[in-house]
């Protein structure tokens, strides 16, 4: 851990000596439950006469429903119910931004894998047996599933009204400003897969007064209860969600999947109804992170600083909106980098086609752009002869710049330092001497300067990696050494944290303090979703630290108190947990209150403001002491309180101007992988990683995000893809859906800065994503160096390799 | 759905003639996918993994017999020596858990283009055993497999096991996938040198509609290898020789385009993979 | 069909067992051990890792008959809240759990590798544990908890 400056807006000081307050790597409270099995997942729920449901789905990525029978499956013994959109009581569609998705498909379908009808019975076989039963008559329709030609004039229309979902223009400077050195490329990536372990899964419990009791994993759940009731015609009140345990989420369950027809099928039948998605059914049961398409161009003086950027990119929505709007400003407003650029011009659009609906994945429309523009600027140090990093620091962003869209960069930017870091990280060990050395000589030396002037590759390695023990290929057993060259890569990128564009965002956190026989115990309830990233730690450290409070409780997360907004866009800590912090803030002016009467002070006497909440004491500087339990015996203390960051704006719809953001997140990574240049198989040796993260609230947890973030990036840069063939999904299975197992991760070198952010809790930044976009152009750029391929694609492919780049799709 | 578990071989082969469309089961690492998967729905499973005998292997002279319930964790433990192609092929197959339950037997039964041991077998010249309660039949293993996915068994044959001739030479196995575990071939090459009997023996998988040999590729490769006196002499082996086999042994494939790969890749990996082990067998064959 | 075998060292029956039903689905609906997770049905995860007669395997693809007369260990059998095993406790200690849904199949197969081998390397480590698959914590602190594990044991 490195602490670059003071944490700052720490307004009083917090709660010295108490175990498992922030800064503290305070365990989990579900870890022992987690390791033993005990932990209840959505997939373990059970309850005395539930029955299952299972969900019919289209096999056409588009055609008409021309009928739906459901006759021979109503008929099977052990099936309760089937239902169809005639059975939907209240709206008929639901959708993150706009409500264009069918609960059930009304008369087309437009991808495939969409759900048609849903059944209910005795049990899972049952139920599927009866899904299989229900004869749907389809007519095909035109397809069209290539984001570029959806927009062209004259493309089939997947919805009335053209296929163009957003366009956001991103205009700063003189457009047709002209530089020394110019470079231009055409760059895609793929469509990948949250690949959550667990599957979509809940269930729903018919309640006495007419409404339905939702039990679910989730990231929102008041979105969630917003579209559910408005489906089954029922006010809000009657529709209660409360998380049952998520297996990972990365985006994927931001949008309804199976919530409403778990609750239709409860309402109809009478009865509690679990369903669980198979892997294959996820599948087809969650969105995506967006295919992409992007054409940039850099222009740069001589000396290497940044003339201007042009930006030309496409994203496939897929078949619904979901969140494709606010990934296309993210990829627009982020586009140009973490850099310095007088004149950009970026212009992003997202089309609906018959693929798969897109939305929110891990790093949320950043992702793709920072592998373009990472990849632009290797090409550019190249063209002028410059180290990647050297290129990288000369334009890097710093407090006070202003991104493309006209915002101010207004807290720490440390581009350049994440950079600086990472280049001078230690190089990984090498299995014998003499193995390293390429023909230049200095490839993996000391600096991880890698060779030379370009980044370029080390030469053969030829033995076996010291770090895992495995060259690429790993147990495959494909080379002893032959055709293995190392490469190393740098990147670096950046991801607002929180909701943009002038979302009204906010959390609602409710602290309880009681007191019982000396006894002091706190409680903290919000509605924000745990799904594995380790909120429910730092809930519990920011109650322990303001209140100083050794016993919290973290209660389930539910509707029964106010939206925490979602687990998503790295912004729970910085939210849920101002909110949390804030309701704090609130129980000790109670407190503060009934000290005064206690200690016989006036109210806005300055010995109490100043005091300190420690060990269940209330100390003030003068030495006067209340204990804290003594306080609330009898009286307990509750508040809660509903938090917002401060306000965002939206983008001038032709310039795209506007304070659009609240905050950033910075990562740089160096990526050391051996390739075999014959076979194209590559093995990550070494990532070395910088983020600022601006507080540490729990240092092993902020770890554990960058190690994760980071592993999907590798993913996403060698093997993840969702592979479709004419809207069809091709690979939907853990089998022909690669995502990196153990031997494929390498021993990472972490390195946290806390910059903090004046305008935040704590002074801390988002965590989750960051990490997550400059892995990806790092590998890739490593493996260029490794092959002098180009590699314009990910995930590359070994045929990449091999035979150079393939023409994008 | 039928369960039965039968306890011996006899009772075993009694059940299939009786009901020659039940499945058979033995690790499950392929029955259990499909029926999990919802794409199979037999009347009836049958579970070979109470018929003690079947997880059995003994040596005859120079005849390896390997029960078809011997699994792959079992192969790699205790057959390295005896079948060492076999042994590094097991070890590239899925996980522990996997190579805990998978058997030599399930993977024939399953007839997979990919499936790990069948390269090795083929290189081996392997024969697979069967029996039927009319009978038992011997069938080498390049005439096992008839399709993708199919293979010769009659409905009521299940396979006893695998004779492979006890490894006189090096073996060698090679298996591309796009992870560095837990993959499934994108293909994958076996190489097996006998000096005693002055054979070279191949083994292609995942770039064919079955497991093949490179016939051609080993016929050359033997006859260089005789004509030069190379088994005496254990000279290296001449780069044209070695590229001849290589480029040999790729034009042995019939490939196609799928989700893991390209034909065009897998020929090539193909004719890396045949070059390189043939380098590591014969260096092995030059140092003993 | 009917179903007799040893689960985490004591008895179990269970009645009206489908036949094509899993040991996995067995566990969790009919015993009422959630603790094997269910995340790809087809071996690929390693998240319903148990020890059948002592030997790791994958309860999605074992066929309930197959386990009649059988010994199961679980991730439940290995320990519990008051009694954590030392693997259990290296994983809380490591931060090595995030979501949690592969940790018990993670915390299953890691003892069944430091029975195996109680000093492994990391890279004896990673090949033992390549099919169980986490997409939250990309293994570092995983690797931890195992070696933390090991050296505890010892």
């Amino acid at each position: 851990m490195t602490t670059a400056l003071q944490p700052g807006d720490v307004r009083h000081r917090l709660g010295r000596g108490v175990d498992g307050g922030i800064g503290t790597d305070a365990s989990r409270p579900d870890g022992t439950l987690k390791a033993t099995g005990q932990f209840g997942f959505s997939s373990d729920l059970w309850t005395e006469g539930m029955i299952w449901g299972a969900t019919v789905r289209s096999p056409h990525p588009h055609a008409a429903v021309v009928s739906v029978d459901v006759s021979a499956a109503l008929g099977m013994p052990g099936v309760h119910c089937v239902l169809t959109h005639d059975d939907v009581p209240g709206r008929k569609t639901y959708g993150l931004e706009s409500p264009d998705q069918p609960v059930l498909a009304i008369d087309e379908v437009r991808y495939q894998g969409e759900p048609v009808a849903v059944v209910a019975a005795d049990d899972p076989e049952t139920a599927r047996r009866g899904a299989a039963l229900v004869r749907v008559e389809y007519r095909l329709l035109p397809l069209v599933v290539d984001p570029v030609a959806a927009l062209a004039p004259g493309a089939p229309e997947v919805h009335p009204g053209g296929n163009l979902v957003r366009h956001v223009k991103i205009r700063r400077g003189d457009p047709s400003a002209r530089a020394e050195v110019v470079v231009s490329g055409d760059y895609e990536v793929g469509m990948q897969d949250q690949a959550f372990l667990g599957t979509e899964s809940g269930m729903a419990v018919p309640a006495e007064d007419g409404g339905v009791d939702l039990y679910i994993a989730t990231q929102w759940l008041h979105v969630d209860r917003d579209q559910v009731a408005a489906s089954l015609g029922l006010p809000p009140e009657k529709v209660r969600l409360t998380l049952a345990g998520v297996g990972g989420a990365f985006g994927a369950r931001e949008d309804v999947s199976l919530q409403i027809h778990l609750c239709l099928l409860a309402l109809r039948t009478g009865r509690p109804v679990k369903m669980v998605y198979s892997r294959q059914e996820s599948f087809f049961g969650h969105v995506h992170r967006h295919p992409a398409r992007l054409h940039y161009t850099h222009g740069a003086d001589r000396e290497g600083r940044l003339v201007f950027v042009h930006a030309d990119m496409v994203f496939d929505g897929g078949a619904y909106l979901s969140s494709s709007t606010a990934v296309v400003g993210n990829a627009a407003t982020l586009g140009a980098g973490p850099y310095d650029v007088p004149n950009v011009s970026i212009d992003v659009r997202g089309a609906y086609t018959n693929n798969p609906p897109c939305g929110a994945m891990r790093g949320f429309g950043a992702v793709q752009a920072c592998f373009a523009y990472e990849s632009q600027m290797d090409k550019l140090a190249a063209a002028l002869g410059m180290h990647p990093v050297d290129l990288r620091t000369r334009n890097a962003m710093t407090e006070g710049s202003s991104l493309p869209t006209g915002q101010v960069v207004d807290s720490a930017a440390p581009v350049a330092e994440l950079l600086n870091r990472v280049r001078v990280a230690p190089m990984p060990p090498v299995a014998s001497a003499g193995d390293a050395a390429g023909p230049t000589g200095d490839a993996a030396g000391p600096t991880g300067d890698a060779a030379g002037p370009t980044g370029d590759a080390a030469g053969p390695t030829g033995a076996r990696s010291g770090a895992t023990g495995l060259l690429p290929g790993g147990v495959a057993n494909t080379t002893h050494g032959e055709g293995v060259v190392r490469g190393v890569g740098f990147a670096v990128g950046f991801k607002n944290v929180g909701y943009s564009e002038g979302f009204d965002d906010y959390s609602t956190a409710r602290v309880l303090l009681t007191g019982a026989g000396g006894r002091l115990m706190a409680s903290v309830h919000s509605a924000a979703c745990e799904v594995g990233q380790g909120l429910v730690t730092v809930e519990a450290q920011i109650v322990r630290s303001e209140l100083g409070v050794d016993e919290v409780v973290v209660e389930t997360a539910d509707t029964q108190v106010g939206s925490a907004g979602s687990t998503s866009a790295s912004r729970q800590t910085y939210v849920t947990g101002g909110a949390v912090r804030a309701a704090c803030q609130a129980v000790r002016e109670e407190l503060l209150a009934r000290a005064a009467a206690v200690l016989g002070l006036e109210p806005d006497d300055p010995d109490l403001a100043e005091a300190e909440l420690v060990g269940g004491k209330l100390l003030c500087r003068s030495g006067g002491t209340v204990v804290v339990a003594d306080l609330v015996e009898g009286s307990p203390v509750e508040r809660t309180v509903q938090w917002r960051h401060r306000p965002t704006e939206a983008l001038h719809p032709d310039t795209g101007q506007g304070r659009a953001h609240v905050q950033y997140s910075f990562a740089a990574h160096r990526a050391i992988v051996d390739v075999d240049v014959e076979l194209g198989l590559v093995h990550v040796v070494q990532i070395a990683t910088a983020q600022d993260v601006g507080r540490a609230m729990n240092p092993a947890a902020v770890v554990g995000q960058i190690h994760g973030g980071t592993t999907q990036g590798i993913g996403l840069a060698l093997m993840e893809e969702i592979q479709m063939a004419d809207g069809k999904v091709r690979n939907p299975s853990f089998t022909d859906y690669l995502i990196p197992t153990m031997p494929d991760v390498p021993p990472m070198h972490v390195e946290v800065l806390e910059l903090a952010d004046p305008h935040a809790p704590y002074g801390l930044r988002g965590v989750g994503e960051a990490p997550t976009l400059s892995s990806t152009p790092a590998v890739v750029a490593a493996v260029r160096a490794a092959t002098g391929r180009a590699l314009a694609r990910v995930p590359v492919r070994p045929e990449h390799i091999v035979f150079g780049d393939l023409t994008p799709q | 759905m039928e369960f039965l578990a039968p306890t011996s071989w006899d009772e075993a082969l009694a059940v299939k003639a009786e009901h020659p469309e039940a499945e058979v089961i033995a690790g499950g690492t392929d029955v259990m996918v499909d029926l999990n998967f919802d794409r199979r729905r037999p009347a009836m499973l049958v579970d070979l993994t109470r018929i003690a005998d079947l997880a059995t292997w003994q040596i005859d002279g120079s005849v390896l017999t390997i029960g078809a319930g011997v699994t792959y964790a079992r192969i790699i433990d205790e057959l390295s020596t005896l079948a060492p192609g076999l042994a590094i092929a097991s070890r590239t197959v899925g996980s522990p858990q996997i190579r805990n339950r998978g058997t030599i037997g399930g993977n024939l039964g399953s007839a997979s283009p990919a499936g790990d041991a069948h390269p090795p077998l083929l290189a081996t010249k392997a024969t697979v055993e069967v029996a039927s309660a009319r009978g038992s039949r011997s069938v080498p293993v390049e005439k096992f497999f008839t399709g993708a996915k199919r293979h010769v068994l009659a409905p009521d044959e299940l396979i006893a096991a695998v004779t492979v001739p006890v490894a006189a030479g090096p073996q060698q196995f090679a298996k591309v996938g796009t992870r560095n575990a837990m993959v499934i071939a994108v293909t994958s090459f076996a190489l097996a040198l006998d000096p005693h009997a002055h054979a070279v023996g191949t083994g292609i998988g995942s770039a064919a509609p079955t497991p093949i040999r490179a016939e051609e590729a080993e016929r050359v490769l033997a006859g260089e290898l005789a004509a030069a006196d190379q088994w005496e002499h254990r000279r290296p082996l001449d780069d044209h020789l070695v590229d001849h086999f290589a480029r040999l042994s790729a034009e042995a494939a019939a490939p196609i385009d799928d989700v893991r790969g390209t034909a065009a890749y897998r020929r090539h990996a193909l004719a890396v993979l045949a070059r390189r082990t043939l380098s590591w067998a014969w260096s092995e064959y030059q140092r003993n | 069909m009917q179903l007799q075998f040893t689960v985490n060292e004591r008895p179990c029956h269970v009645d009206d067992v489908w036949e094509g039903e899993s040991l996995l689905f067995v566990l969790r609906e009919r015993v009422g051990l959630w603790g094997s997770k269910n995340a790809c049905e087809q071996g690929e995860c390693g998240s319903c890792t148990v020890l059948l007669d002592g030997a790791a395997v994958c309860s999605c693809l074992v066929a309930a008959g197959q386990v009649d007369g059988r010994h199961v260990v679980t991730v439940e059998g290995l320990g519990d809240r008051s009694d954590l095993h030392p693997v259990q406790q290296a994983f809380v200690d490591a931060g090595a759990v995030q979501c949690g849904f592969c940790t018990p199949g993670l915390v299953v197969a890691t003892a069944d590798l430091l029975r195996r081998n109680p000093s492994p390397s990391d890279a004896e480590i990673r090949e033992a544990l390549a099919g169980n698959l986490c997409r939250c914590t990309g293994y570092a602190q995983i690797l931890d908890a195992v070696r933390l594990a090991a050296a505890v044991a010892r």
